[in-house]
């Protein structure tokens, strides 16, 4: 499947002069090395896909590009170097009209600290896109009213921004995204003001939203829960570059630098890693018994595992095909804490 | 320059500064020059820049005005605007207010229907409070009997303040959009906002006819540029998430400037709306000077034939209405959009406008048939006018009074001010441009005092010397005289919340008033001479004085004041070592505000009778001598920018010396 999102070598420089200093810039030329010529890399030579219907999560501390990053997939920043296709077009070559059409058609996107327009109501501010793609009032204000539903909002709906708590603010402009059913979806740590319960909430809406209708979704946070609860793939980034794009099971067995092997030390490796990721593909030796789902975490089987007396598990994927075997050690050690 | 700095100590950035060989240089010369002179042995050509050497300035510039205004045609376009739109508008503003019998004859409209609707809005706005001040006002107004003239004053208002607006916004739109327009727009702005209004006017009058289109175009002109200032300001402000927001929703560019960046700026915008407000009816009162009617012409009058009382009268309803029009705009800033509940009624939602319009329909209709409620008449009103000039008059004209002023008038007179003028003009012109010229390196360092040097060279080569030395010579006084009243009341307000909050309330209030009211107690207590001339100006520049002191010194961050008193410092050394220096940069945008308004009341006062160039500048306006008025506008302009850049560029020093910036 052709990604929806392509990025090649993509490189976001701030500073006078970017561009030129891009070109003449000595190869291998780290953050530091950037920063003490007094210009700041908010993407180094990232390349990266995003296929259809997946959700990447980007972790990474504060600063080191994940928003930059997402602002180069929309265009909110002309990138400096590399390229960027969006559904196979490069969108550095789109003319502004076309990317205005993009963005009306396509695109939505939540920001970190909500950007809503501070003299519009709720309902107003939720509209605003539809406005913009020319909906006429009825359609935009039931369409509005529906998706201000969904977040939780009734009966806010003529407040105006100020009136609002962050967690309620950061709402809106999730509904705001929604209300036009974006085929991408930037969403930059859009539940951080909310309150664990509604999180909570709000983060079963997506997966649902996302099973549901098969949105492309990039998605940043800073919370390693979150992403383990969402992510296909998770990309990890430090100073502007990706250290490790891959599913959770790969970053925590298999962390490809130091930066996150460090990163994921402190987590639970039992609750992310499933049995999918331990199995190896059988060869010759059929499998004996009733195999384990694939899609089950170790700590989901933990309790199977504990009671178990074969040595050599099967694995089956959703529709009960043998995948492969996992070893009970490789499980038990995992689970334990002792790989 | 043997001004001592008040510290040595707390103040870094000038060490050193005494041994400076550019600065040594500068006041060796000067010495040089002004000793030769006072030896006599300086020649004359060295004196005063002799009359064959100045450049015919003002004749090429005439010249080239007719050029531009008949051979180009200019004088056209203008006439037709002035003919055309504008005067349109100014008739139909003039018809509805007072009855000029012009298209849509509809009016007048009732003064208790005005007062009514006025009052209806104070409410919406402010609450009781306001909406007494907005009904009172036009009350006041209409029983004092001065109903026809604040009319014909707000008549051009109501459609100066709009334009100004508009045309600000725009020219601040570009401004934000292209850095070109923004370059080519900052020096224009600066020069506009130290030009005398006088030179507003007389353009205003020979490219937009005589009478209220003038008015109304040099009121425009002169309202412009803080709206623009204020538009960028409010357009640079806006949250880059929110435009970003716009983005991703597809904005096009339009919609981005009419959806997302303008109404984002709101607040910015409503203080540029209060501004021009402000500033144009500061300058509607003064286009009396070209024969404006209005409460302005009405004041002009009233002093020029000395009655105190009368004019005492249009002081407070011209008082009121600033006062009014200023707490409405920033009252408008203030309040947010509300929302209402799901489910109230129409009417509900638009309580206020339907109110008003009813209080305005019912007195209107009343109007119909009660006289008074439409209007009232000369013989009807309450004007007390020659009471209270009795009343002045006996109480000026009491012995002790009497002696007071007549003694500060001769004690400043002979023993302060012409001594200090004469001085002035006897130093040597050279001398003159190289003691300023030093005093700007000394502030601001090099680029100050090159353009000091450039500006007071023009000043010199315009022919017009003495009288530019006399207008500095009447700021100075006046300034200093301010500084020593302005800034030991800020530093006593500024001891206790409670009277800083009073008397920062007296200055914002004072700072409303449009500066020609400051004549009226200069005139009652002084009468028509040089001290009337100071006084005037030293009560307008008293006012940024004490109150950039007060702010300078309530905004000393407490830890330092701390700092103070664990070391045991007592209140004196406290002020004099910590406060004060701190403070300092904040005075100083205080005391170059204070030279700046000096330079426009200077001129105003050329009214009360004085020597300077606001005298030459008032002559022009009677007649067509469009060189002479902008050489002459420009002196004032040049000499005020030369303070402007030195003190600023000092403020800023200093600012970036004590970590303020
Ligand atoms: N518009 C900008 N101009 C200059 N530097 C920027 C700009 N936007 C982001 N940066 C810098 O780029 C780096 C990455 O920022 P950001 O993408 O916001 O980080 P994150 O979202 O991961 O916290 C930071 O060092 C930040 O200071
Ligand atoms: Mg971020």
């Amino acid at each position: 499947m052709a990604p929806v999102i392509s990025a090649k070598n993509v490189w976001k420089l701030f500073g006078p002069d970017p561009e030129r200093y891009l070109r003449s810039m000595p190869e291998g030329y780290g953050f530091d090395d950037i920063r003490a010529d007094g210009y700041i890399a908010g993407v180094r030579d990232v390349s990266v896909d995003v296929t259809e219907g997946e959700m990447l999560v980007i972790m990474g501390l504060s600063g080191s590009g994940k928003s930059t990053l997402v602002r180069c997939f929309s265009r909110l920043h002309d990138i400096t170097g590399g390229t960027i296709e969006v559904g196979g077009q490069d969108i550095m070559s789109l003319a502004e009209k076309e990317l205005i059409e993009l963005r009306r058609s396509k695109m939505g996107m939540v920001f970190q600290s909500f950007g809503l327009l501070p003299h519009r109501t709720v309902l107003e501010n939720v509209a605003f896109p539809l406005e913009m793609r020319g909906q006429d009032k009825h359609t935009r204000r039931d369409r509005a009213l529906e998706v201000v539903r969904l977040v939780g909002l009734e009966g806010r709906e003529d407040y105006f921004p100020r009136e609002l708590s962050g967690g309620q603010q950061q709402r809106v402009g999730i509904a705001r995204s929604l209300a036009i059913e974006p085929d991408i979806w930037f969403l930059d740590e859009p539940f951080s003001a909310l309150d664990p319960l509604i999180r909570r909430e709000m983060q079963d809406e997506f997966l649902r939203l996302q099973e549901m209708l098969g949105k492309t979704i990039v998605f940043i946070t800073h919370d390693f829960d979150e992403a383990l609860r969402l992510a296909d793939r998770i990309a990890i980034m430090k100073d502007g570059a990706i250290e490790q794009c891959d599913t959770p099971d790969e970053i925590v067995m298999y962390p490809a630098t130091e930066y996150v092997r460090k990163f994921t030390e402190d987590i639970d490796k039992a609750r992310v890693v499933h049995a999918r990721g331990l199995s190896k593909p059988v060869n010759g030796v059929a499998p004996e018994g009733a195999p384990v789902d694939g899609k089950a975490t170790i700590q989901d089987l933990a309790r199977q595992l504990i009671d178990e007396t074969r040595e050599a598990i099967p694995v089956a994927d959703g529709s009960g095909n043998v995948i492969g075997v996992m070893q009970r050690s490789d499980a038990l050690d995992l689970l334990l804490g002792g790989a | 320059m043997a001004v001592t700095h008040p510290s040595d100590v707390g103040v870094p950035g000038h060490e050193g500064a005494r041994r400076d060989p550019v600065l040594l240089a500068l006041l060796g010369t000067a010495f040089v020059i002004i000793l030769f002179h006072a030896i006599g042995l300086l020649p004359l050509w060295l004196h005063r820049i002799p009359e064959a050497l100045i450049p015919p300035t003002a004749e090429v510039l005439d010249v080239v005005f007719a050029f531009v205004q008949n051979d180009l045609g200019l004088i056209h376009i203008t006439r037709f605007i002035a003919e055309g739109p504008l005067e349109f508008l100014l008739d139909a503003t003039a018809n509805l207010l007072y009855g000029k019998r012009r298209w849509p004859m509809l009016g007048p409209i009732p003064w208790t229907a005005i007062a009514a609707a006025a009052a209806v809005l104070g409410y919406y706005l402010g609450g009781w409070k306001m909406a007494l001040l907005a009904g009172g006002t036009f009350i006041w107004t209409a029983l004092i009997g001065q109903w026809d003239d604040a009319m014909e004053t707000m008549s051009v208002l109501v459609v100066a303040a709009p334009i100004a607006f508009l045309m600000g916004l725009l020219l601040g739109i570009a401004a934000w959009k292209y850095a070109w327009v923004d370059t080519a727009i900052k020096p224009i702005l600066s020069v506009l906002q130290t030009l005398p209004f006088f030179t507003y006017l007389l353009p205003a009058v020979i490219f937009f006819k005589v009478g209220p289109t003038a008015g109304a175009v040099a009121t425009i002109i002169y309202a412009i540029p803080p709206m623009i200032l204020m538009t960028t300001l409010g357009l640079k402000k806006v949250s880059p998430e929110v435009v970003e927001a716009g983005k991703m929703s597809g904005c096009t560019r339009w919609q981005m400037l009419t959806r997302v960046y303008l109404p984002a700026a709101r607040t910015e915008l409503l203080v540029g709306v209060n501004q021009v407000i402000m500033l144009c009816l500061a300058m509607v009162v003064l286009t009396a000077f070209i024969g404006m009617p209005g409460l302005g012409a009405k004041l002009l009058a009233m002093m020029g034939s000395f009655k105190l009382g009368r004019s005492f009268e249009i002081g407070v309803t011209i008082v009121l209405f600033a006062i009014m029009l200023d707490r409405m705009s920033k009252a408008w800033v203030v309040k947010q959009p509300e929302h209402h509940e799901k489910g109230t009624p129409w009417w509900q939602q638009h309580i206020f406008l339907l109110v008003g319009l009813a209080g305005f329909v019912v007195f209107y209709v009343i109007a119909q048939f009660v006289d008074v409620f439409a209007e009232i008449g000369r013989r009807q009103s309450f004007s007390k006018g020659k009471e209270f000039d009795v009343a002045i008059k006996s109480f000026l004209a009491i012995d002790a009074v009497n002696a007071v002023t007549e003694w500060l008038r001769w004690f400043l007179n002979v023993k302060v001010l012409i001594p200090f003028r004469n001085s002035l003009l006897w130093i040597p012109t050279p001398a003159f441009i190289l003691l300023v010229t030093a005093l700007a390196y000394w502030l601001g360092g090099r680029k100050p005092a090159i353009y000091g040097f450039a500006f007071f060279t023009l000043v010199a080569l315009s022919g017009w010397w003495d009288r530019s030395v006399i207008t500095l010579y009447t700021v100075i006084s006046a300034v200093i005289i301010s500084m020593l009243i302005g800034i030991p009341l800020g530093v006593f307000a500024a001891r206790s919340e409670r009277w800083s909050s009073r008397i920062l309330l007296a200055c914002d209030t004072a700072q409303t008033f449009p500066s020609f009211i400051y004549l009226i107690p200069a005139i009652m207590l002084f009468g028509v001479n040089d001290v009337a001339v100071v006084f005037a100006i030293v009560i307008f520049t008293t006012v940024p004085l004490t109150r950039y002191t007060i702010e300078g010194l309530r905004t000393v961050p407490p830890e330092i004041t701390e700092a103070a008193d664990m070391s045991g410092a007592t209140r004196r050394q406290k002020l004099w070592t910590v406060q004060l220096p701190m403070a300092l940069p904040t005075m100083a945008v205080g005391f170059n505000q204070a030279i700046m308004f000096a330079f426009f009341m200077v001129i105003i006062a050329a009214f009360i009778g004085t020597q300077d160039l606001g005298q030459e500048l008032q002559r022009t306006l009677a007649g067509t001598e469009l060189g002479k008025n902008i050489v002459l506008g420009l002196n004032v302009s040049l000499m005020a920018l030369t303070f402007d850049l030195a003190v600023m560029a000092w403020t800023e020093k200093q600012k970036k010396a004590l970590g303020l910036a």
